[in-house]
């Protein structure tokens, strides 16, 4: 089924200037990979080298975190949205 | 490039500085970004600081928050083109842990130095990348009507 990601600012040089991408997939971790399958160029932004998602990368399934979920294997439907959010912290 | 904010606005997010002073406080930034990578702030959305450790020199905006507000301002047709930050007591420039924290590549990071629990100084520094070799440039703001 065809979901909606989308991309935050920094990321979207690298999706086209698109700030939301059609995938299509049944779990987040497929919409993932036809994400970077439809955007090469996004793949090192998303992922170490070892295939996981950088630590500093947020992917959300509607509101709630996919680490809270079933991670790569939770299921999506057709209304979902993922959002992918880069953290923001800092301090002095 | 220059970060272009409506006086009121500025006038906002220093306030909000001096409301959590001695805390750090934070919060994003929405507006435009045009062809060349200059931004217009068109909202400020103050967010809370969820680093409940160390609250004077640290702060963290929850992405669960993050994710809310991308998406208002999508439907706003608006982006997340920044954040801001204060520094208590401490200098407007962006601090080794500013850096290695910030991840938003191209967005503007605004600090506000809040001295005595008075917004002193404000600054903005455009974040340019890659990751890998990120650094921090001295932004222009901007301030209109």
């Amino acid at each position: 089924m065809s979901i909606k990601v989308l991309i935050p600012t920094p990321l979207r040089p690298y999706a086209g200037r698109r700030s939301i991408v059609d995938v299509t997939a049944q779990t987040v971790g497929e919409a993932l990979t036809d994400l970077v399958a439809r955007h090469p160029d996004l793949r090192k932004h998303l992922f170490s080298e070892d295939g996981k998602l950088r630590s500093f990368v947020n992917v959300y399934l509607n509101d709630e975190d996919i680490r809270y979920l079933s991670k790569d294997a939770t299921p999506v439907k057709e209304t979902d949205t993922i959002t992918i959010v880069p953290s923001v912290a800092g301090g002095r | 490039m220059a970060l272009t904010i409506p006086n009121a606005l500025r006038k906002q997010l220093r306030q909000h500085g001096e409301e959590t002073y001695p805390h750090e406080c934070c919060g994003v930034l929405t507006g435009e970004i045009d062809e060349e990578g200059g931004k217009t702030v068109q909202a400020i959305v103050r967010c809370g600081n969820t680093r409940t450790d160390s609250l004077a020199n640290r702060y963290r905006i929850s992405p669960a928050e993050l994710v809310r507000i991308q998406r208002e301002a999508a439907l706003a047709c608006h982006d997340i083109v920044g954040f801001y930050h204060s520094h208590p007591d401490h200098p407007a420039q962006w601090s080794a842990t500013d850096l290695a924290e910030a991840h938003w590549i191209g967005c503007s990071y605004v600090i506000t130095s809040v001295e005595h629990g008075r917004a002193v100084l404000t600054n903005s520094f455009q974040l340019l990348g890659p990751e890998e070799n990120k650094r921090f440039e001295d932004e222009r703001i901007e301030v209109i009507d």
